[in-house]
């Protein structure tokens, strides 16, 4: 399944021992069922039953009974689609700037800092080193930074790259930037595992085979880092396509920068309208499931990993 | 290379004055080497002695730190790896794991855009018959077919030189044969310049035309296997193609042909034309399977050496042949080869025997006589070959 695609260092288990169906084996799976049936599977039928739900006859504001309202879906599509696609398209051009970014910091920690271990593990450190603080106050520090009155607005209005009436903070700008920022280190790690078993031998086969530098990267080097090509850019999309912190007006977002997360957020919170909510997640979901499949499918990195 | 094109025959390779500095160690003190075109050249020592640097400098994978490298007259010293117009199969093969042995093939036709790039790829496939598992990916291949692979990858480019990094390592005997075998018969088909670097001597001896015996950084002798093995010009090539006895003294007695050197009080003569040295100290040598044995002191006659009498110390019957050490007082020990022409070994230990060979048969070294080199005095117990053997099996194991 897409999610095989997180399994990176998964090797092919071709001599593995014939499987036993025991019933030791499913006495020891009996917990982790358990778990995903109460917290995951449970959930899910609850947010689907949630989503038909039909608002009380005689009750208050969010109170809703069962019901089977697909109308639901089509509403929620109606009013919100705005934000459905703002939140896949924020989430890509961050995914894509994230990748633009890591690579070639993983490429240098995996393979060009080889020769140096301390500095490699120095690196490392430093990319996992903004996991120490909380990310709302990373972003919030970056709400400051960006704010109209910060140095680097003032400055850049002084030099007019800036219009004068121009902000950053509530801009698309800033929640893209935002939302790369927050998950450059999901992007990076898993780029680094896959390029820093890269044989260089390959590499050096490419260029013995007439392919320059930049011909072995493209047919050679990129290949073979597609797992973590596929990991990390999985790992920054699905969520920064879900996140609301970002897009929220009390960190880096405005009015016009609303993402899927702070609309469902809202409809759960605020306006209580719990099918809606609802609603819009099994959407998101299932959106990003589809997208995902055949993402990996067409990466072809099934075999690869 | 320009695109487009194949090289229409082999080219010379020529080094010139090639110096190799790692930090930390100099990898080739001094390499001054011509290659003709079309032969099949082996660079042959043990690991470390800077064969596979040399390989990897002419590939254009390591710059020189001085000289130049010439190929076809041209020089390509300067120019990146992808520009020059030589091929190598690598010791790890290095076929790309996510492409299917086909693609691995066409990589490089596809590169130099050259017309049918598949179709030329399915026919050197067809050359190393593995054409049925074109579709496969490397992985699903077992080691001798990836080195196939590896070959016909570097083949079909055709070439003016194609680089061999110890390719038939990790293949077992029958394999290697038949790969050995394979080599040959494409460098006669396509007339490629083959640079081989191999530390295995037989690999060396039955592939090549010329070797070059390699050792710390320096060629020690050049020239044909047989040449290489009936007339050693060192202790270090006497001892690494094969075996030797090799003996110490002075010259006592000269004629217009030959020399007499004084070993432990034993005259033995030596050709002129097969000794470097005339005068002075020498070190004098035969090759273990030149020795006969004699049960009865042999009379002395003028085309034969003798020494003795002394006592076989140690037998090892290896079915084709059986391995005598005689030990000779004052002289040391002697390794004699005998041909298994009856049933099983001759003599047995602890009997006395003299030992005579062919006067033509000896030769003489260039080395100066000092004290050998304590790595390569020959142990010959059938302890330390069985020592030696098992540690040879164990790297081979390790590597497989």
């Amino acid at each position: 399944m897409a999610f095989a695609a997180f399994a990176s260092t998964a090797a092919p288990p071709t001599d593995a021992p014939p499987r036993r169906r025991s019933k030791v084996a499913l006495l020891l799976l009996l917990p982790g069922i358990l778990y995903l049936v109460l917290f995951f599977l449970a959930p899910l039928v609850s947010l689907i039953l949630t989503s038909l739900q039909a608002p009380s006859e005689f009750g208050d504001i969010g109170m809703y009974s069962y019901a089977f309202r697909w109308e639901n879906y089509v509403a929620v599509i109606e009013q919100y689609w705005p934000h459905i696609l703002r939140s896949f398209g924020y989430a890509l051009i961050a995914t894509v700037l994230a990748l633009a970014f890591s690579y070639p910091l993983a490429y240098f920690i995996g393979v060009t800092a080889r020769r140096w271990p301390l500095l490699q593990s120095l690196m490392l450190v430093l990319v996992i080193a903004p996991f120490f603080i909380s990310f709302l106050l990373r972003t919030l520090a970056w709400k400051q930074i960006l704010s109209d009155e910060s140095f680097l607005v003032t400055s850049l209005k002084a030099v007019s790259l800036l219009a004068p009436d121009a902000h950053l903070t509530g801009t698309a700008f800033s929640v893209i930037f935002g939302l790369t920022y927050n998950f450059i280190p999901f992007m990076t790690l898993p780029l680094y595992t896959t390029l820093e078993r890269l044989d260089l031998r390959y590499l050096e086969a490419g260029n013995d085979l007439y392919a320059s530098g930049f011909h072995t990267f493209r047919t050679v080097t990129i290949p073979l880092s597609m797992p973590g090509i596929v990991a990390g850019t999985l790992l920054t999309f699905i969520p920064a396509a879900g996140d609301y912190i970002n897009a929220s007006r009390d960190f880096l977002g405005g009015a016009d920068t609303q993402m899927i997360g702070n609309v469902i957020e809202a409809n759960f919170l605020v306006l209580l309208n719990y099918p809606a909510a609802a609603a819009l997640s099994i959407i998101l979901m299932t959106v990003i499931l589809v997208m995902v499949g055949v993402y990996v499918k067409r990466s072809g990195t099934e075999e690869l990993l | 290379m320009s695109s487009g094109a194949f090289a229409d025959r082999g080219a010379d390779l020529e080094l010139v004055g090639i110096q190799k500095r790692f930090p930390g160690f100099t990898a080739i003190e001094h390499l001054d080497l011509v290659i003709p075109a079309g032969s099949f050249f082996a660079l042959l020592g043990p690991s470390g002695c800077g064969k596979t640097t040399t390989l990897r400098l002419v590939a254009g994978l390591e710059d020189p730190t001085d000289g130049r490298i010439l190929i076809g007259g041209q020089d390509v010293t300067t120019q990146k790896a992808y520009q020059r117009p030589v091929n190598t199969v690598f010791q790890s093969y290095a076929l790309f794991p996510h492409m299917t042995v086909l693609e691995n093939v066409a990589f490089g036709l596809r590169r130099r855009k050259i017309a049918d790039a598949l179709g030329k790829a399915h026919e050197a496939l067809r050359l190393v018959e593995l054409d049925h598992l074109a579709a496969r990916k490397p992985v699903q291949l077992s080691g001798g077919q990836q080195q196939r692979v590896a070959l016909a990858r570097a083949i079909v480019n055709r070439p003016a030189l194609l680089l061999l990094d110890e390719p038939l390592g990790a293949l077992d005997l029958k394999l290697r044969r038949q790969m050995q075998l394979e080599l040959k018969t494409i460098q006669e088909e396509v007339g490629l310049t083959f640079l081989h670097v191999t530390h295995d001597q037989e690999e060396a001896m039955t592939m090549a035309d010329t070797i070059a015996v390699m050792n710390k950084g320096r060629i020690e002798q050049m020239g044909a296997p047989e040449q290489l093995y009936e007339l050693p010009k060192t202790t270090f090539v006497a001892n690494f193609l094969g075996q030797s006895n090799l003996f110490t003294g002075p010259v006592v007695g000269e004629t217009s042909a030959a020399i007499a050197v004084d070993i432990a009080g034993r005259s033995i003569v030596v050709p002129k034309t097969r000794s470097h040295r005339h005068a002075g100290g020498v070190t004098i040598g035969v090759r273990p399977e030149k020795l006969t044995l004699h049960r009865d002191k042999p009379t002395l006659d003028a085309g034969s050496n003798v020494m003795g009498p002394g006592r076989v110390t140690d037998v090892s019957f290896t079915g084709v042949s059986t391995q005598y050490l005689v030990t000779v007082p004052g002289v040391g020990v002697l390794i004699v080869f005998e041909q298994n022409r009856s049933f099983g070994p001759v003599e047995g230990e602890g009997d006395e025997v003299w030992v005579t060979w062919n006067v033509e048969h000896g030769f003489g070294l260039d080395d100066d006589p000092v004290a050998p080199d304590p790595k390569f005095v020959a142990d010959t117990t059938t302890k330390s070959i069985a020592a030696q053997r098992r540690a040879a099996l164990v790297t081979e194991l390790e590597e497989a």
